[in-house]
């Protein structure tokens, strides 16, 4: 049953559930944190609408910077406002920023600590028809191992906007991973969210979970589907929603693990150094159980609707239950 | 910031002189760093930060500072040498360049030595801080109370992110950018010319909406001229082509590429001394 406590969409497994990017909760929450404080600032690199920084642009022009394509000039900028007390949020697509200017992000903002926010949409295989060159698969991999940052990656709009609230506040670096699909709206207003914290949004009606399935980003949609169907299956399972990939809940994935004994992570992004590898460098330290990884598997992605990719990818509901049955099989 | 009497200049050339010696020390303590840029950049730290720059070394994050962003962080010896005589640590520090737990990073590092403004290293992304630092200044009304002066390398120009900041401030006309090249024709493996030419380096920041000048870098009155002249335009950032000489007050190291990012031995240190004491001003 989804977790009665965090007040998810009652909605959530009905067709008709809602269809909103993640990039749009951003909007909505830089919005929202630019009327708070008027430090706040905005940078783009020329994709401001598909950004979705739209909004927080036409509203305070004057906060706003247009950089053209330029995505190193867009986070070293950024740096130098941050050095006289701005909290910039800078936007590009992920495949750019951190793609194209890790350098600059390392050097500039995470060695530097200047609290600049980076924005990375269009994460993901979800892009979609625009292909592989404009998929991010590895940004989780190049944000995480850098000190000083948070890596937060929302698994919906509404996940989204609070994050970008929480992390105006934090007076650090961070990294936050956007869509550019829609995606189905899990959570509510109500929904508690915390950077650091990672929770539980299935778990079975009575006794312990088998499996617990570790999820960031949207594809928590089908891994609660997945969880449905196995129950049915009677095949009992927890959901964690890790969209705080660092800092990184170790206490609850530890519990999850040693509750579980077998763990399953599912990720829009190569499983090579991505949230699935952040929880095995917490369980092999503390409570090793068999693991298997759902996401990119050393590949790159090509042009299909995202739901074509997702299927072709193996990160659909199905795989996310085949993962399940496979891990269960395993000997401890 | 003001006309440069005859006893100033001689007080400055002597302060440059006290630099390249402590610079000196400190390579030969450290046993690895940048020779050439720092020695050559000598007479432009002193008239900056003993003439030039409001900053307060007993308060090193007063609030009205101008801010520096030093991009080809490689030259910091000269950095370090100065700020020491200036009175922001001890000229005894000096001597901990590049040892473990120092302050005085090989590079600067801001979260080890708080009183510079940005750490920096990698090069070509000095400017863009400095256009950050004065776009901030713009939005909070006080680009017209302070200036952000960016000192750079001219091989730094050959990196692309330096263009994209040259194109920003242009496009926001960021008076209170001042930009100082140390253009001294040297790279790592030889001369700019021959590694990726940059010439004609004036009309090129010129086409960018930058106003240019050019300078001896080694003339303090010329060189403060032209500053003030920088500090005046109002309409657009300022460039200044400052033409030093490589390794500039030790006759030996003089415009040699090799000095670029090799130290002086003992003996070497020992020969830049004699010369360096016997400087007549």
């Amino acid at each position: 049953m989804l977790n009665p406590k965090l007040k998810l969409n009652p909605k959530v497994f009905n067709n008709d559930v809602e269809q909103v990017p993640t990039r749009k909760g951003f909007g909505q929450g830089l919005l929202l944190a630019g009327e708070i404080d008027k430090n706040i600032v905005g940078l783009c690199a020329d994709l401001t609408g598909s950004t979705a920084m739209d909004s927080f642009a036409n509203k305070f022009p004057e906060r706003f910077i247009q950089v053209g394509v330029a995505e190193q000039n867009l986070v070293t900028v950024a740096s130098g406002l941050a050095a006289m007390g701005k909290i910039p949020f800078c936007s590009s697509y992920a495949m750019f920023s951190p793609g194209r200017n890790w350098e600059q992000i390392r050097t500039t903002i995470t060695y530097n600590d200047q609290p600049v926010k980076i924005v990375g949409s269009h994460s993901g295989i979800s892009v979609g028809a625009d292909g592989g060159t404009h998929q991010a698969l590895e940004d989780i991999a190049l944000m995480r191992i850098l000190p000083n940052i948070d890596v937060i990656n929302p698994c919906d709009a509404i996940e989204a906007k609070k994050a970008t609230l929480a992390l105006a506040k934090t007076g650090k670096p961070a990294y936050i991973r956007l869509g550019r699909a829609n995606s189905a709206v899990v959570t509510t207003e109500e929904t508690p969210f915390e950077i650091g914290k990672a929770e539980i949004y299935w778990m079975p009606d009575i006794g312990l979970a088998e499996v617990g399935i570790i999820v960031t980003g949207g594809l928590i949609h089908r891994a609660l589907l997945a969880a449905k169907e196995l129950e049915d299956e009677g095949i009992k399972t927890k959901v964690m929603n890790l969209a705080s990939i660092k800092p990184i809940d170790a206490e609850a994935i530890i519990s999850l693990a040693k509750e579980c004994k077998r763990i399953v992570t599912v990720e829009e992004h190569q499983v090579a150094g991505g949230m699935g590898s952040a929880v095995a460098e917490v369980l092999v330290q503390n409570f090793p159980v068999p693991m298997e990884f759902v996401g990119v598997k050393d590949l790159y992605g090509q042009s299909g609707t995202p739901d074509e990719l997702i299927e072709h990818y193996s990160m659909g509901k199905d795989s996310i239950k085949e993962a399940v049955k496979k891990v269960l099989e395993r000997k401890n | 910031m003001s006309f440069l009497s005859e006893e100033k200049i001689l007080e400055l050339s002597k302060k440059a002189n006290d630099i390249r010696v402590s610079i000196i020390e400190m390579l030969v303590e450290a046993k690895s760093g940048h020779t050439a840029g720092p020695l050559g950049m000598a007479d432009i730290f002193a008239l900056f930060y003993f003439h030039v720059l409001k900053h307060d070394p007993k308060n090193p994050t007063w609030e009205d500072r101008d801010r520096v962003v030093l991009s080809n962080g490689h030259i910091c010896p000269v950095l370090y040498s100065t700020m020491a005589h200036a009175g922001y640590f001890p000229v005894e520090e000096l001597k901990t360049l590049r040892k473990l737990g120092a302050r005085l990073q090989g590079h600067p590092h801001r979260e080890y030595l708080p009183y510079v403004d940005t750490s920096s290293g990698p090069l070509g992304s000095g400017l863009s801080q400095a256009v950050g630092m004065a776009l901030a200044d713009r939005m909070d009304g006080k680009d017209k109370d302070r200036f952000i002066y960016c000192f750079m390398s001219d091989g730094e120009m050959d990196e692309g992110n330096t263009w994209e900041a040259m194109m920003l401030a242009g496009k926001y006309k960021l008076r209170n950018v001042i930009a100082i090249i140390d253009r001294n024709n040297i790279q790592i493996e030889g001369v700019t010319e021959d590694i990726m030419p940059l010439e004609p380096l004036h009309a090129k920041w010129k086409s960018f909406n930058w106003h240019v000048l050019e300078v001896s870098g080694h003339d303090f009155r010329y060189l403060n001229e032209v500053i003030e002249e920088a500090q005046t335009i109002f309409e657009k950032p300022t460039v200044i082509i400052a033409h030093t000489i490589p390794g500039k007050g030790v006759k030996e190291f003089e415009r040699n590429y090799k000095w670029h990012g090799i130290t002086p031995s003992k003996e070497e240190g020992e020969m830049a001394f004699k010369e360096l004491r016997n400087a007549r001003f």
